[in-house]
């Protein structure tokens, strides 16, 4: 019986071995394994064994049912593993072909470059200031010591919507209520950007409507080498390490000195190209140290207090920094144009 | 201003400055140099010729054969200008020349007949068209006074200046005269301003008796001064002045208006030289003008006066507009012999109201508006007869019949050594301010650290210290600056909470797929008034109107960001952009009076806006066109994540689809809306489908909810149960789902619709509507049957609030 058994195991091992398919595996399992089977049938005739041999069968029989299980278990594998195979064969697919879409938008170019400088100046310790874009004739020329009859007015051709109100043209005016609201005792420290109104005609380089970005530090002892340090570090920081500044002197009538401030120019690095028009240097800013009667208009003592105020165009920035070659784009929003400057 | 550096030669000495370097040096003191441009090129073989012989061509009507004597050969040229005679001394442009524009003069026949050269014009020189004289501008030029045959005609001609073009700040109207630019030169330089000759012999008789001068406008003219030049000759001003003023833009064209205009440009003072035979009288009377009355002026225009002009009258009729322009009737012409030279002083403001109510701006008209040098007023009138004498055969009377009231005081500003580096964050020394002030040749009292300057009238800009502190500042040198900090403490920027959640708004709307785009706040009237949002309607009577807009497209202010961006829309749909997601944040402008009389009320909004298709995967055919619950959805993510709580409900706005549009509510309080823009009103745009959202921002920035607070993550599962409900169609979904959150009690934990179905197996008029609601206990796990009540109660409420009942 014994022999049998071994007998058995190495016939079902064989077939296990020699099966191509499932199927056949399947027969080999209920051949051998199943309740008609050669072993079940040796189980079966083991009541006629004496009582010393039926363990040794038994046992024997467990173990060839076990070797033979095993071998099928295997054998099984192989075959789902290769019918998997075939399937993940058969589901390839073009991994060249595009992926789903998934649609970010972004902030528009201006907002980018203002948020940079409004970032910039917090981390000098800046606050960010906001006013009306309809402003009243007193905060948008006469607080910054621009009165009726002043010749700079010419500069200013604006639009009114009566005659004490205007679209200002200027963000200055933001400097104006800030030191007001902080009542001639407190240092100033903002800057306020924010859309601007002139009556131009728009095209390359004129809008009616453009964004500025005005600076204001008030305090006791403040003096022009500051304003020197301070945009040296902000023009540092946003156009790069390797820039240097100069500056000019110039005219605005809430400013006494008044200056512009020019950056090396990226392209010659203050050579001359046609970038800068041979100059070596491009204009981005104006500034100067607060005029004492602005300082007074707003209620500060300037023989206690001093400042300085500066002004610069995203717009322009913009077109320098990125080559944007008119300023109407800005505006026209343009799919196309917007989505150029969506990259980090 | 246009300046010659040839001509400001003559009152500083320029060393060895080119015009780059000396543009460098003025441009960091404190006049931009806008650009710098060569009268003409480099010319080789351009000389002197003189016309030996002029004869017609053989073959040719309009041409003439010369022969020119150039010095050291005599050379056949032909030549086709009308005005080439014999006896003329000319330009010629030798075999070899190169003119500007690489105009190569070669040996050459014309007609059969051989020519050596060109007889040149000045345009053909390099000179503009527009400075040349009109008698010349036709043909070629012809020299009237002596010149030496063969000479290079480059000195002769000026032609190797260079002129800066000077962008002057508002401030700086003393460098409208070559004088204020050679101070301002000098004081770069640190040489000597030489001034000009003011010389002249005069005749027996006074100028008071050939005329009398009456102000009686005398606050707008302080100063007027009459000059008398008799037995002018009328004929061209000398080649060198001529030259001066074509190079600083001003076309000649005889030599006493020549004069006058040279004076101007030399001194900053305008003059105005009148015919006195032509004056009408021997009396000059200066007063406001009457209304109405109309007046000739020399550009023979009919100007019509008012009381708000200032004329100089023969004591009847007008004779100029004071300061902006003379009168035709009085105009010098080739016939005058007498001369009545003027040089006055007008108040800027008068002036400039008679440049804007004339469209007439001259160089005069600039210089008096700014305000011109007191000082210089009488000393111009000098200068200019001594021209006239030496150029216009002038026999100058004695004196000047005048009217005097000018000021001509020097203000005295105070300055300190100490408060200056105070200023500036310099260390400069008393000396250094000494050396400074004799640089710009102001005079001053030093007490040792102390000086009192006595500021010359031609720089009216100083008057308080720190306009000194900037003279100071400007010479010492800008670059000379240190980089300092401010010393004052450090106080921490930080964004306002308002601007902190603009930010984030911007974020969450990039995140959901739209891109920011700024329109102009300044649209016309009636988009101004499309597309206005119901909480913002009950607010405005009427948008705010520009007083004097430029143009209708650009009239009026928003009172919804929205139409522009239909506009936008528009314009990249034509550009083939047709899938478009964009938003904006902006303002809008209400005002509640109908006649405007204070600042309106400045609103932030956020408007978005959606055309063609939201989502394009083709090859896996996923098309997804934007429609309302696209837009919806962007909303609904927004106020999430803004914690708040908003409902929707069907709203007809006008300007939107009936009905696909719905108000957002926030605790009964209309907060914006979104929709489908009405067909008729997309298609005047050129668009058919498009969706939009307007919201205000100001009660978003309110009344959000960002502090999050930490909730327990639920250990305990939750239950779920599905509900199939039939109803009326015309029921909203959003008031079903209102009716189930109230009566399924404090255990539902989420609520949403998964299925709406209208159509077969359904009654008409009735649809159906799916729910899932998923309960839970935050502390326990929730029985079958408390879920099953909750939902027994929730089917209840349904049947009696909205007739719902179970689908079957």
């Amino acid at each position: 019986m014994q022999d049998k058994l071994q007998a058995l195991r190495e016939e079902a091992l064989t077939k296990i071995n020699e099966a191509d398919d499932l199927k056949a595996l399947e027969a080999v399992r209920v051949g051998y394994l199943g309740k008609k089977g050669p072993i079940t049938e040796v189980l079966r005739g083991m009541g006629k064994l004496s009582a010393e041999e039926r363990p040794v069968v038994g046992e024997l029989a467990n173990t060839v049912r076990a070797a033979i299980t095993e071998a099928l278990e295997a054998k099984k594998q192989v075959f789902e593993e290769e019918a998997l195979n075939e399937q993940l064969k058969a589901e390839a697919i073009d991994v060249t072909l595009p992926g789903r879409p998934v649609t970010l938008g972004g902030p528009h170019l201006l907002t980018s470059i203002v948020t940079e400088i409004e970032d910039l100046f917090i981390g000098m310790g800046f606050e960010v200031k906001e006013g009306p874009e309809v402003e009243t004739d007193y905060y948008n020329f006469e607080a910054l010591n621009l009165p009726k009859d002043h010749p700079a007015r010419d500069m200013q051709d604006s639009f009114y919507v009566t005659e004490e109100l205007l679209m200002r043209t200027h963000t200055s005016p933001v400097q104006a209520r800030t030191m007001g609201e902080y009542k001639g005792n407190k240092p100033v420290k903002m800057i306020c950007p924010g859309k601007v109104y002139r009556r131009d005609t728009d095209d390359a380089t004129h809008s009616h409507q453009f964004t500025q970005v005005e600076g204001l530090y008030v305090d006791k002892n403040v003096r022009m080498s500051d304003l020197k340090g301070v945009l040296n570090q902000f023009a540092k920081q946003f156009f790069g390490e390797e820039r240097e500044i100069r500056l000019r002197p110039s005219f605005f009538p809430f400013t006494e000195p008044s200056v512009e401030m020019d950056i090396s120019c990226k392209v010659c690095h203050g050579k001359g190209c046609s970038v800068c028009k041979q100059t070596g240097w491009i204009e981005i800013l104006g500034g100067g140290m607060v005029h004492p009667d602005v300082l007074k208009m707003a209620g500060y003592d300037p023989e206690i207090y001093s400042g300085f105020a500066f002004g610069m165009g995203p717009e322009r920035i913009a077109m320098l920094k990125y080559g944007v070659d008119d300023i109407r784009h800005f505006y026209t929003n343009d799919q196309r144009f917007l989505a150029q400057y969506h990259q980090a | 201003m246009l300046v010659s550096l040839n001509w400001l030669k003559q009152y500083v000495d320029l060393g060895r400055e080119t015009p780059e370097s000396l543009a460098d040096k003025i441009t960091k003191t404190g006049i931009e140099v806008e650009g710098i441009e060569y009268v003409s090129e480099q010319l080789d073989h351009v000389v002197v010729g003189y016309v030996e012989s002029c004869q017609k061509h053989p073959d040719a009507d309009k041409l003439n054969v010369t022969k020119v004597n150039v010095g050291d050969e005599v050379l056949q040229i032909v030549c086709g200008a009308p005005n080439v005679a014999e006896g003329q001394h000319v330009v010629v442009a030798k075999v070899g020349a190169v003119l500007p524009g690489n105009f190569k003069i070669k040996q050459a026949k014309l007609r059969g007949v051989e020519s050596n050269g060109m007889i040149c014009s000045l345009q053909e020189l390099g000179i503009k068209e527009q400075y040349v004289p009109k008698d010349l501008a036709d043909g070629i030029f012809v020299f009237t006074e002596s010149v030496q045959v063969g000479r290079d005609v480059t000195e002769y001609l000026n032609l190797d200046d260079a002129i800066l073009e000077l962008g002057l700040t508002p401030n700086r109207s003393d460098a409208l005269s070559m004088l204020g630019v050679a101070y301002e030169v000098a004081a770069i330089l640190n040489e000597e301003v030489i001034l000009p000759d003011e010389t002249y012999t005069t005749t027996d008789e006074q100028a008071t008796e050939r005329v009398s001068v009456k102000v009686e406008a005398t606050d707008d003219n302080p100063y007027y001064g009459a000059f008398v030049a008799k037995n002018v000759t009328i004929k061209s001003a000398p080649l060198w002045m001529r030259n001066y003023l074509m190079a600083a833009g001003i076309r000649p064209i005889n030599n006493v208006v020549d004069i006058t205009n040279y004076v101007l440009l030399e001194y900053g003072q305008p003059l105005h030289a009148f015919d006195l035979d032509k004056f009408g009288s021997d009396q000059i009377v200066v007063r406001r003008a009457a209304d109405n009355k109309t007046f000739v002026t020399l550009d023979e225009e009919t100007r019509t006066l008012s009381d708000q002009h200032l004329v100089i009258t023969n004591g009847q009729a007008p004779q100029a507009l004071a300061g902006v322009m003379g009168g035709f009737e009085s105009e010098v012409s080739a016939t005058t012999t007498t001369v009545l030279l003027e040089a006055a002083y007008f108040d800027g403001k008068r002036v400039r109201q008679a440049v804007k109510d004339h469209g007439l701006r001259s160089e005069s008209s600039t210089r008096f508006e700014k305000g011109v040098d007191p000082n210089r007023v009488k000393r111009a009138g000098y200068r200019a007869l001594h021209l006239l004498e030496k150029y216009a055969d002038a026999k100058i009377c004695v004196g000047v019949s005048e009217y005097d009231a000018l000021d001509y005081s020097e203000k005295d500003v105070v300055i300190t050594t100490e408060r200056i580096n105070d200023r500036l964050g310099t260390t400069i020394t008393d000396q250094d301010i000494a050396i400074i002030l004799d640089k710009l040749q102001f005079t001053y009292d030093q007490d040792k650290s102390t000086f009192t300057v006595h500021v010359p009238t031609r720089r009216q800009d100083i008057t308080i210290f720190e306009d000194m502190l900037e003279e100071v500042a400007r010479i010492y040198g800008y670059d000379h600056l240190d980089y300092t900090l401010p010393e004052g403490g450090q106080f921490a920027g930080k964004l306002t909470e308002r601007q902190a959640l603009k930010r984030f708004i911007k974020q969450v709307m990039e995140g959901a797929g739209l891109s920011e785009a700024i329109t102009y706040s300044l649209t016309t009237t009636e988009r101004a008034t499309t597309l206005v949002a119901p909480d913002i309607k009950t607010q405005a009577v009427s948008p705010v109107r520009l007083a004097m807009p430029m143009s209708e497209e650009h009239s009026t202010l928003r009172l919804s960001l929205l139409p522009e961006l239909l506009a936008v829309a528009s314009y990249n749909q034509a550009r083939k952009e047709k899938d478009l997601a964009l938003y904006e944040v902006g303002t809008v402008f209400v005002s509640d009076e109908k006649e405007i009389t204070k600042q309106p009320k400045e609103l932030n909004r956020l408007a978005g806006i959606l055309n063609g298709q939201w989502l394009t995967h083709p090859f896996q055919q996923e098309h997804k066109a934007v429609d309302f619950y696209v837009a919806k959805g962007i909303v609904e993510t927004l106020v999430d994540r803004l914690g708040l709580d908003v409902t929707f409900r069907q709203a007809e706005i006008d300007g939107m689809h009936p009905g696909r549009t719905a108000e957002v509510y926030h605790n009964d309080q209309s907060i914006g809306f979104i929709g489908q823009v009405h067909p008729t009103l997309a298609k005047s745009y050129d668009l058919k489908a498009v969706y939009v959202f307007d919201l205000d921002l100001e009660y978003l920035y309110d009344h959000v909810d960002l502090e999050p607070n930490f909730n327990h993550i639920p250990r305990f599962p939750s239950m779920s149960r599905d509900i199939a409900l039939v109803m009326d169609e015309m029921v909203p979904s959003g008031d079903v789902l209102a009716t189930i959150k109230q009566a399924a009690g404090e255990h539902l934990y989420s609520l949403h619709v998964f299925d709406v179905y209208q159509g077969e197996h359904l009654p008409v008029g009735k649809k159906s509507l799916a729910f899932n609601l998923r309960y839970l206990d935050p502390s326990r796990t929730l029985t079958d049957d408390e879920v099953e009540a909750s939902y027994e109660k929730v089917l209840a409420a349904v049947k009696s609030t909205h007739g719902a009942v179970l689908r079957a």
